[in-house]
């Protein structure tokens, strides 16, 4: 049978855009700009910048070194042509097989109104980069949820626990591409984790001592700067 | 001993504090949220909230599914306004694709989003009076979603879980009269608008529970990853219908409100003005509806008619692979934004070629509004804290996911 010309043909040749579609800027500032912002991250961070793609028709991908995504983020904000000051979000991508971890962070500037994704592809083995929270508060708690998922450790996070996972969760990390849709763990055995939980697990240590819980040491009493209570 | 009775604390002594827990379950949390708080006495030290209670891994869930069974996934998410959520979700993967959908289905997708503003807005303004004890504005505000909740129903024939779009198009065309119905809402509502203004923008009890609570300074809101209502109400313009704009934002004639404050009172003002807004953009959009196919006639998404799979071969055909293996989405990714509800909600889509996704990430605000509680109700009561939450307008389905 002669399919040629049929809508099956698109249908069998899969994705393209469609006409008319290309090359239709969205994001103001247009390539000339953002090329300059490649050229000028090149200039000052030389070898660091490793690669720079435009995906989806108009979206600049900057792919940068791990070691150095810190400094490269920070100059990315405070520089006065740039002013990345919105930091809209921080994933992380697994696309399985032993490949990289990629962590992503979309950038956006309030005022030149422009975005920018910035990447850092962490091997397997060393899941391990800078955190951001220094630069950006908003960097805390989804970098905590990229440690929850992804299992990445955000150097010199102030509060690195999971945050949508339970704080006993034993599984690993769930968005991970070797992690089984229902989990590691056999439903007997997740129930039975999920019955014999107690209250402590449910707060931190410090919380603990702040409520004094029985089975932890009590703070210890504090001390009375008052100055009627002491003379009696 | 009567002397040790009789013993009063001084001033600026020392106590201990307590630790105490507002929910997971507890109407003022607007949801399954639990706040620890550190109290001395009634005002609060610390407060740390636990999320996750509602973590139904829509995102790896997503990993599994063909592009166009995740769009069921978008609207558990955020129940207050689904079909945004709906449409922002198709609206990244066309943008990944190249795809320019129909006039109609824009127009047809701006009326559903602003609509789902008010409907979202609504829920928070009436929640948030009965918070401050007025429980007037609530029965008032969920009568009137109960006329959006109607919409939604005739449309999709579900009142929450909408599911209403699908990768080049909608569901469905618009029913019969459903735009008259959308008119009537859109000329009755502003009456119900004002009365609840008038309960609440100048009442002495709600004016005294939110002035000066809770402020953030725009540019601590921007380094906490604020976006929405509540950054605006701190002052900074961003919206991304002007800054940004998606499906001809920028021809509407509309206007941005900016509080100065960034304390909880600004926080309502900026949304009782949005509805006023999108109501505006509402009935801009009502009138420039075309006709025409809401659907775009492109092989690589839409099906083929009825009639023709009935009728010839190569048409069947077609039908069955978009339907057994899905639509194929090139490789790449995508990072797609709207002006949400809540604050800036994106979605990331990354493509391997393949009929599924291997991410599907939601960009959400509520998290991260959310983050920044811990800093705002620092030193308030614990009434204001609960004021403070409410004023966020958070939803725990998006921020759990």
């Amino acid at each position: 049978m002669d399919l040629s010309g049929s809508p099956f043909d698109a249908v069998e040749q899969g994705p393209e855009a469609s006409e008319g579609t290309r090359g239709t800027p969205r994001v103001s500032g247009g390539d000339r700009t953002e090329n300059a912002l490649v050229a000028a991250l090149r200039g000052r961070f030389d070898s660091s910048i490793l690669h720079h793609e435009v995906q989806a028709g108009d979206q600049h991908v900057v792919f940068v070194d791990g070691a150095r995504n810190r400094e490269i983020l920070g100059w990315l904000k405070d520089e006065p042509d740039q002013r990345y000051d919105l930091l809209v979000d921080v994933t992380a991508v697994d696309y399985g097989e032993g490949k990289p971890i990629q962590v992503v962070y979309q950038l956006w500037s309030i005022v030149f109104k422009r975005a920018l994704r910035v990447k850092c592809e962490l091997p397997l083995d060393a899941l391990s980069i800078d955190s951001v929270v220094e630069l950006w508060n908003a960097a805390n708690w989804l970098e905590r949820e990229v440690y929850d998922l992804f299992g990445v450790d955000f150097r010199n996070h102030p509060d690195l626990r999971r945050i949508l996972m339970p704080q006993n969760y034993a599984e690993g990390h769930p968005l991970r591409k070797d992690f089984p849709l229902r989990g590691r763990f056999s439903r007997e055995e997740q129930t039975r984790l999920a019955l014999s939980q107690d209250y402590h697990d449910y707060y931190t240590l410090e919380e603990l001592e702040v409520g004094g819980a029985p089975g932890i040491e009590p703070p210890a009493p504090p001390r009375l700067a008052g100055k009627g209570r002491t003379s009696r | 001993m009567t002397e040790k009775i009789l013993e009063i604390p001084e001033p600026g002594m020392h106590t201990e504090p307590m630790l105490i827990n507002i929910g997971p379950q507890h109407p003022a949390t607007h949801g399954v949220l639990r706040l620890i708080c550190e109290l001395d006495g009634e005002t609060v030290l610390k407060v740390t909230p636990d999320i996750g209670f509602l973590h139904s891994s829509f995102e790896k869930l997503g990993e599994y599914r063909t592009w166009n069974q995740i769009v069921p996934l978008t609207d558990r998410m955020d129940y207050l306004a689904p079909l945004m959520y709906n449409c922002v979700y198709v609206m990244a993967v066309e943008k990944l694709m190249g795809l320019e959908v129909t006039e109609r289905c824009k127009i047809v997708r701006v009326l559903c989003m602003e609509m789902e503003r008010i409907f979202s807005h609504l829920l928070w303004l009436g929640t948030t009076a009965i918070d401050v004890g007025a429980f007037t504005p609530f029965l008032y505000a969920f009568q009137e979603r109960e006329r959006i909740y109607k919409l939604h129903e005739s449309f999709t024939g579900a009142r929450i879980t909408t599911s209403a779009t699908r990768v080049g198009g909608m569901m469905a065309d618009l029913p019969d009269g459903w735009t008259d119905s959308l008119r009537d809402f859109v000329r009755t509502f502003p009456k119900t608008l004002d009365e609840i203004d008038s309960l609440l923008t100048t009442n002495g009890i709600h004016l005294g529970r939110t002035l000066d609570i809770g402020v953030i300074s725009g540019e601590d809101a921007i380094n906490h990853g604020f976006t929405g209502p509540n950054l605006r109400a701190s002052g900074v313009d961003y919206d991304l219908r002007k800054d940004n704009p998606y499906y001809d934002y920028e021809t509407y004639d509309f206007a941005v409100p900016i509080g100065e404050n960034g304390d909880c009172y600004d926080r309502y003002l900026v949304r009782m003005e949005e509805m006023r807004q999108s109501l505006r953009i509402l009935d801009q959009a009502l009138d420039r509806l075309p006709d025409g196919p809401i659907n775009v006639a492109d092989p690589r998404v839409s099906l083929p008619s009825k009639t023709d799979c009935m009728n010839d071969m190569e048409s069947m055909i077609h039908h069955f692979k978009l339907i057994t293996e899905g639509i194929k989405v090139p490789a790449g990714d995508c990072y797609f934004a709207i002006e949400g509800s809540k604050g800036e909600l994106g979605m990331y889509v990354v493509s391997n070629g393949g009929e599924k996704p291997v991410r599907w990430r939601i960009r959400p605000p509520s998290f991260v509004n959310l983050s920044v509680i811990a800093k705002l109700a620092e030193g308030h009561l614990v009434s204001d804290l609960i004021m403070i939450n409410a004023s966020l307008d958070i939803v725990l389905g998006e921020i759990d996911r």
